[in-house]
């Protein structure tokens, strides 16, 4: 809709809004799930696997039971059923049955009355195990091997999932091609370090209901996982996710300590709380995959792209997790923000015995747009254009479908790369710094929410909302969307007081819990605003219009004529004819008491119909330009990012604070991947998980950021909306190693880029007689 | 070994018996129900958990509960107005410099500390002051900012 046809602006949205939870949080009173405690609540420990790949030949908990204090001890047998976040990959369960696969992996748990107790009891757990011949290469994984981690690896082999597609015909393209370059990029896994460690507590009562509190952020997965493991129907649980500090994808997948908590409270009958220290979250894991990929670009005498030709070696880990989606959008994730008309992927994920990754923020999305936009800025030089010129030339159009059939909608890169140009003073930089300084683009696309639910039954919206206001006018809020920190709650609020046009404090996002929230998938590929914002806004449609029909009655006039201000509703063309919110509402609710109103939303139907289509399919996507700028060291290969100027399509920004919040925080995580953080393993031993030696950038290594939001509105997200929490990550990346190779002449396609290797890459490219800058 | 520990907590005389290997962080939090002060890392690297000791910003996960015998300590609690916030806290809702939360009590208290040795800090200062916590969320920017504008009383 163009703007003038708009009839009220927005009084709200589009603003700066403070999160409404703030208070509670900068006083310490938000609620965390170890924040809270059960009556008679006993301690749950953990035994971990000190082996990487063993069989267990026995575990005897008899010595552990006797010890006085001690209320279980539990095995794997005790619920052997197999679950995991996706359904076609079931292959964790809750504590280790017959093998276990990493070294973290949960061989029992313990429920006492204290912790010293718990570890007593874990103490006196004997297990004897036959170990095995420890995976930890995928290379070598993808043929059969001898005991393969598990036994659906295909062939016999560990390769998890493997992809392949084409569209198009890229030989030909390639044939046909003026230019061609090739960039092999190399990515040492990565982790989200959120600050809250998980935690869940978990409590059984006499009839016959369980209650489980948890730091997820998707409780209705983590719902049918403990309904399915524990063989407990789903209406006798009850989810409730507390604050939740942060999350990043850790806390997407149901995970096997959540539901041995449960199983520790159905045997006790007592309150369980299970809360993680440092280690127990770096062996969890599930962060960004470790992977190599490789990138053969063509194009034509004008750099106009002809073809991609890409690979993926992803290393898995322990599970299959979300590993099926990351294998596909290694590759998918490709198709944006260019057009490219000839497409071929061939990806493997391959199980190794190390703990599992998963899905971190911007998943499958962060290393293919590295290779990808470091390839272009090496296009760019070869064909000799400006990288922007480059970038605009291939632009994908607005309302266009790619080669793999993405629906695109509303896309304003052209914008970002405008808006960025300008901002960055790119024309008196880029190539004029002096040595040892630069300047680089990189560019970024994204999913706006998965348009494929994970789960295919019983069919549902993906989102639902639920408003409930009774005569104090007070708006109570239901959603299963999980707050993990970005914001959902505030924008939930937000888009129902605007709507309503009532002030903001009316309203209020009640905590979620399944026994009251309708169901929301959660807080995972960037789907909340453009799908929990849709069922919002329509459920406050619906509510406004009962408002106006009793403001209507009360005027006497139709509720056609009736127009909504704030707390009031007047007669649209004698606007000193008007009653009050209140006064709407008591009339409204006469008849029927309190006044309840629901909206849902389901994405629409798209994608092709080959095998794989519906992976990276989205309602819409995001779009990015960043500009960084650096300063190299060349004697220590020290560099600083000195600045980041980030062009951001995400629609309308309906909470700039918010979106503001998402780049900065985002850019934070790029950088951290891309300068130093590296789960470092030794075979299949994680050597760094503590946050002493996993380090995460301090707010002296932070750049300056200038956020440009230049989205125009898109046609389906709610108010013109689309995601603003992953996207703004991708493009970090690149920019900076762009920016580098501005600044010393040297391509770094091995992740994270440390010092050492900035100095090595400037002694070779020196040894190999190129010159840079004059160096 | 368990030998009472004195000492005034938020302005309370407080009495209470741990063992001798008892952190301040768990007297607070297990023991006394005080759970501001949030539990990051327990050894020390995030600052999720920072109190102040004499007020000095500690990390009540490294500090035992009997070196706070006779002192005072303060904690998240202690700096939060029996109603409203303090002008930092304000700021910090304001500016966007709270996101998950959880680091929030923590940074809170540390720039507490700060404000109250350099009332008018630089940037720099408030980027030294606060190298001790760590935030995943929010890239610092919005929370050096809100620091920043506490100070100058906007
Ligand atoms: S909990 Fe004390 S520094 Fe992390
Ligand atoms: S706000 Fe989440 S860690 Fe700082």
């Amino acid at each position: 809709m163009d703007a003038s046809a708009r009839p009220d602006p927005l009084r709200l949205l589009g603003g700066r809004i403070p999160y409404v939870e703030g208070p509670l949080k900068v006083t310490g009173r938000a609620e965390y799930t170890d924040d809270l405690k059960r009556p008679g609540m006993l301690v749950g420990r953990l035994l971990r696997s000190p082996w990487a790949h063993a069989r267990i030949r026995s575990i005897d908990p008899s010595a552990a039971r006797a010890l006085p204090g001690v209320y279980a001890v539990l095995t794997g047998e005790r619920y052997p059923t197999a679950f995991g976040v996706l359904p076609i990959t079931h292959d964790e369960t809750a504590i280790a049955v017959g093998k276990v696969r990493y070294i973290g992996d949960i061989l029992a748990a313990v429920a006492a009355q204290d912790e010293a107790t718990a570890e007593r009891a874990l103490a006196a757990i004997r297990v004897d195990v036959e170990p095995l011949a420890e995976h930890t290469d995928p290379k070598v994984g993808i043929a059969p091997v001898t005991d393969p981690i598990h036994a659906r690896g295909l062939h016999g082999s560990n390769v998890q999932k493997e992809v392949a597609q084409h569209f198009g015909d890229v030989d030909a393209a390639f044939a046909r091609a003026a230019h061609t370059v090739r960039v092999r990029g190399s990515f040492a896994g990565v982790t989200h370090a959120f600050t809250e460690p998980m935690a869940t507590i978990a409590e059984a009562t006499p009839d016959g209901r369980l209650t489980v509190w948890s730091a997820t952020q998707v409780p209705h997965y983590l719902h049918r996982a403990l309904s399915e493991v524990l063989g407990l129907p789903m209406h006798r649980i009850r989810v409730i996710k507390p604050e939740v500090g942060g999350g990043f994808g850790g806390k997407s997948d149901p995970l096997p300590h959540e539901i041995a908590c449960a199983a520790l409270a159905l045997e006790t009958g007592r309150p369980v709380k299970i809360l993680f220290d440092r280690e127990d979250v770096f062996l969890t894991n599930h962060g960004r995959h470790p992977t190599q990929n490789d990138l053969r670009v063509a194009a034509d005498a004008e750099g106009h792209l002809l073809a991609y030709d890409l690979t993926a070696a992803i290393d898995g880990g322990a599970w299959s997790s979300f590993g099926t989606v990351t294998t596909y959008y290694n590759g998918v994730l490709a198709m944006g923000p260019y057009r490219v008309p000839n497409f071929r992927y061939h990806g493997r994920r391959v199980y190794t015995n190390r703990p599992p990754s998963g899905a971190m923020r911007a998943h499958g999305g962060t290393n293919v747009r590295y290779t990808i936009e470091v390839a272009l800025d090496e296009l760019a030089e070869k064909i000799g254009v400006d990288p922007f010129e480059l970038r605009r030339r291939n632009a994908l159009a607005p309302h266009s479908t790619t080669v793999n059939q993405f629906r695109i909608t509303s896309t304003s890169f052209l914008a970002c790369l405008n808006a960025v140009r300008a901002a960055s003073a790119w024309e008196s930089s880029f190539r004029r710094l002096p040595f040892g300084e630069g300047i680089g683009l990189g560019c970024g696309f994204y999913i706006s929410g998965s348009n494929s639910p994970i789960h295919f039954t019983p069919k549902m919206p993906q989102s639902t909302v639920h408003l409930k206001v009774d005569m104090d006018g007070g708006i109570a809020v239901h959603s299963m969307q999980a707050d993990i920190g970005q914001g959902s709650n505030t924008l939930l609020a937000a888009i129902v007081a605007e709507v309503v046009g009532v002030d903001l404090e009316r309203v209020h996002v009640v905590r979620v819990d399944s026994d009251v929230s309708p169901i929301d998938l959660g807080s995972y590929s960037s789907r909340v605003t453009f799908m929990m914002g849709n069922a919002a806004r329509r459920a406050a449609e619906e509510l406004k219009g009962r408002l106006v029909h009793g403001a209507s009655e009360l005027l006497g006039y139709p509720p056609e004529q009736i127009r909504v201000g704030p707390e009031r509703f007047e007669v649209a063309h004698r606007p000193d004819l008007a009653v009050t919110y209140l006064e709407a509402l008591h009339r409204a609710m006469e008849r029927t008491g309190a006044l309840t109103a629901s909206g849902a939303y389901s994405s629409p139907p798209m994608g092709g119909s080959f095998k794989g289509a519906r992976a990276g399919t989205a309602p819409a996507y995001s779009f990015a330009a960043y500009v960084a700028r650096v300063a190299v060291d060349a004697e220590t290969g020290d560099y600083r990012v000195g600045k980041v100027w980030a062009a951001f399509d995400c629609g309308r920004p309906l909470n700039r604070l918010a979106v503001e919040g998402q780049i900065e925080g985002s850019i934070h995580m790029g950088l951290g991947q891309l300068m130093g953080e590296s789960l470092n393993y030794r075979g299949a031993r994680l050597m760094n998980p503590s946050l002493l030696d996993y380090k995460i950038p301090m707010p002296m290594q932070m750049p300056e950021v200038e956020c440009l939001l230049v989205g125009a509105e898109d046609p389906e997200g709610p108010f013109g909306a689309k995601e603003a929490g992953e996207g703004p990550l991708v493009a970090t990346l690149p920019a900076v190693a762009n920016a580098l190779y501005d600044a010393v002449g040297v391509r770094f396609t091995d992740l994270p880029i440390t010092p050492d290797k900035v100095v090595k890459g400037i002694e070779t490219r020196r040894r190999e007689g190129r010159a840079w800058k004059g160096d | 070994m368990r030998a009472p520990v004195r000492l005034t907590l938020n302005g309370h005389p407080v009495e209470a018996t741990c063992p001798d290997e008892r952190v301040l962080l768990d007297l607070l939090r297990e023991e006394l129900n005080l759970t501001g002060t949030k539990r990051g890392c327990d050894l020390g690297t995030c600052g999720c958990c920072t109190v102040l000791l004499d007020g000095r910003p500690v990390l009540s996960c490294l500090t035992l509960a009997r070196l706070a015998d006779g002192r005072s300590v303060t904690t998240i609690e202690g700096i939060s107005p029996p109603s409203g916030l303090s002008p930092l806290q304000r700021s910090f809702v304001e500016h966007g410099a709270t996101q998950c939360g959880f680091c929030t009590p923590g940074f809170i208290v540390a720039a507490t500390a700060l404000l109250r040795e350099h009332p008018h800090p630089s940037r720099d200062e408030v980027v030294r002051g606060l190298s001790g916590n760590l935030c995943r969320c929010t890239g610092y920017a919005k929370i050096i900012e809100a620091v920043l504008a506490a100070a100058e009383g906007r």
